[in-house]
């Protein structure tokens, strides 16, 4: 099962360059390209929250009620504003690139990319303003 | 010959959830995990919450969310583990790791989901 056809194990023939393992704190533009791979780890840790609330809300209301205080503690709130910003940070990395990723043509002309940029945006308003409407807009 | 690759699949989930996420966690980590907690809001209690879930159509889109996010981290991070650490070498370990976490995570899930009672 080699599935990556980029990356070859062994290369006897070429003298490769040693690299230092931290090779991408040198530039500024290489820290982001990492920190933006590194949101990954946010957007994995959500889901995992949200699996874990999820299982509290089916063991009944005293287990959910435990899970809540748990989010109360000071520890919880830190951790959840620095994962809003990685997460703000995953966002908008993420939507700034759909207009180079995206091409289409209509008419036989491109749409212009900031189109396509403000209709992300607007997706992500739409998509928060649903969020917001199902967990608080009824009280 | 050509091999076959399993790389579009899972690019596509890495790209699916890249975008689910970016439209829809923000606003979610603010209000459940921030705003709630803190009283800015307030927060939605036990029996709104389970409401809602007991509803398929949010079970479905929970599913699909979770699903998606844990896909994406799995192949984002893959290739951070290569690139940023230079773990090349442990190509196959990783990604067994990387998609298996995943993988039963999002069984894990949709048992919950499925066996969900408000």
């Amino acid at each position: 099962m080699s599935s990556t056809p980029s990356y070859k194990l062994y290369h006897p023939k070429w003298y490769r360059h040693p690299m230092p393992i931290f090779w991408w704190f040198k530039r500024w533009s290489y820290i982001k390209f990492i920190g933006r791979e590194l949101t990954s780890l946010a957007v994995g840790y959500s889901a995992t929250v949200l699996v874990i609330q999820i299982w509290a809300l089916s063991r009944g209301q005293e287990t959910y009620e435990r899970f809540a205080s748990l989010l109360r503690t000071p520890a919880a709130v830190g951790i959840h504003i620095l994962l809003l910003l990685c997460l703000l940070f995953h966002t908008i990395t993420w939507l700034n690139l759909a207009p180079k990723a995206i091409v289409l043509r209509l008419a036989g002309r491109r749409l212009p990319p900031a189109l396509i940029l403000a209709g992300h945006y607007l997706a992500w308003f739409a998509a928060s303003a649903l969020v917001l409407w199902l967990l608080v807009g009824k009280s | 010959m050509t091999e076959r690759s399993n790389e579009p699949f899972f690019w596509a989930l890495f790209s699916a959830g890249g975008m689910i996420s970016a439209l829809v966690l923000p606003a979610l980590v603010l209000v459940l995990w921030i705003a709630g907690p803190l009283g800015w809001i307030d927060a939605p209690s036990f029996a709104e919450l389970s409401g809602l879930v007991s509803q398929p159509v949010v079970r479905l889109g929970l599913l699909l969310l979770i699903a998606l996010c844990l896909f994406h981290w799995a192949h984002r991070f893959r290739f951070a583990l290569y690139d940023g650490l230079q773990l090349k070498h442990l190509f196959g370990l990783i990604a067994v790791i990387c998609y298996g976490g995943a993988a039963i995570l999002t069984l894990i899930t949709v048992y919950l989901l499925w066996t969900f009672q408000g």
